[in-house]
């Protein structure tokens, strides 16, 4: 999905949604990481995870490495790690 | 910085071994620390490429990880070379004894290395061994 200016109307960044239920530790951090590298500075990342250990050490990855964390939210055993990339 | 370095010795021929070594790999590379992977004895023979050969389970847990979606040992090793940069090497005396060649293994794999070449990169950072 683009996420717009609300003034604007132009496209501040882009959130790639990065689908890795289904896969275990570290699968789905290794599959941000990969996605990471294909967007630019600034750009937002939504990693959905039904491994419960990757929702949280995804969090630990992106302060350790400097990005920035947006937030997790749950629902349904499924966990929504936002992410920007800060460099 | 030696500090920062993280050195595995891989020789294991059991799934369990295997993958820690793998997760350690790929998780250490993609975090900013420097990783040099040593492939010997059993465990280079995963590594030649269209291989049929397939790693022990060695425990119920290897079991699980074969029935269930966790990432294969051998994709985290070429994830940290790709994505963190690692570097993964043969041990030059398991090579020549299988009488393999570096242009027969996973294209990510650099030149044989020997012990001495080792122990030089590894001196002062952390030695894993699985």
């Amino acid at each position: 999905m683009v996420v717009l200016n609300g003034s604007t109307g132009e496209a501040m960044s882009e959130r790639r949604i990065v689908d890795a239920r289904g896969s275990f530790c570290p699968g789905p951090l290794m599959e941000l990481i990969a996605a990471i590298k294909m967007v630019q500075v600034g750009d937002e990342l939504e990693i959905l995870s039904s491994d419960k250990g990757s929702a949280k050490e995804i969090p630990q990855w992106l302060n350790k490495v400097g990005h920035e964390h947006l937030g997790t939210t749950e629902q349904d055993g499924v966990w929504h790690v936002n992410v920007r990339r800060k460099k | 910085m030696s500090g920062n370095k993280i050195s595995i010795v891989v020789l294991s021929n059991h799934r369990e071994q295997l993958q820690m070594a793998a997760m350690i790999a790929s998780v250490g590379a993609v975090s900013d620390r420097e990783v040099l992977v040593f492939l010997s004895m059993n465990a280079l023979r995963f590594f030649v490429k269209d291989t049929s050969e397939r790693a022990d389970a060695e425990g119920s847990v290897g079991t699980m990880m074969e029935q269930k979606n966790v990432p294969p040992f051998e994709q985290l090793f070429e994830q940290a070379v790709e994505l963190g940069g690692a570097k993964v090497h043969p041990c030059s005396m398991a090579m020549d004894l299988l009488g393999l060649e570096q242009s027969q293994l996973q294209s990510y794999i650099g030149e044989p290395m020997g012990l001495t070449m080792f122990l030089e990169e590894a001196q002062g950072g952390e030695v894993w061994s699985f």
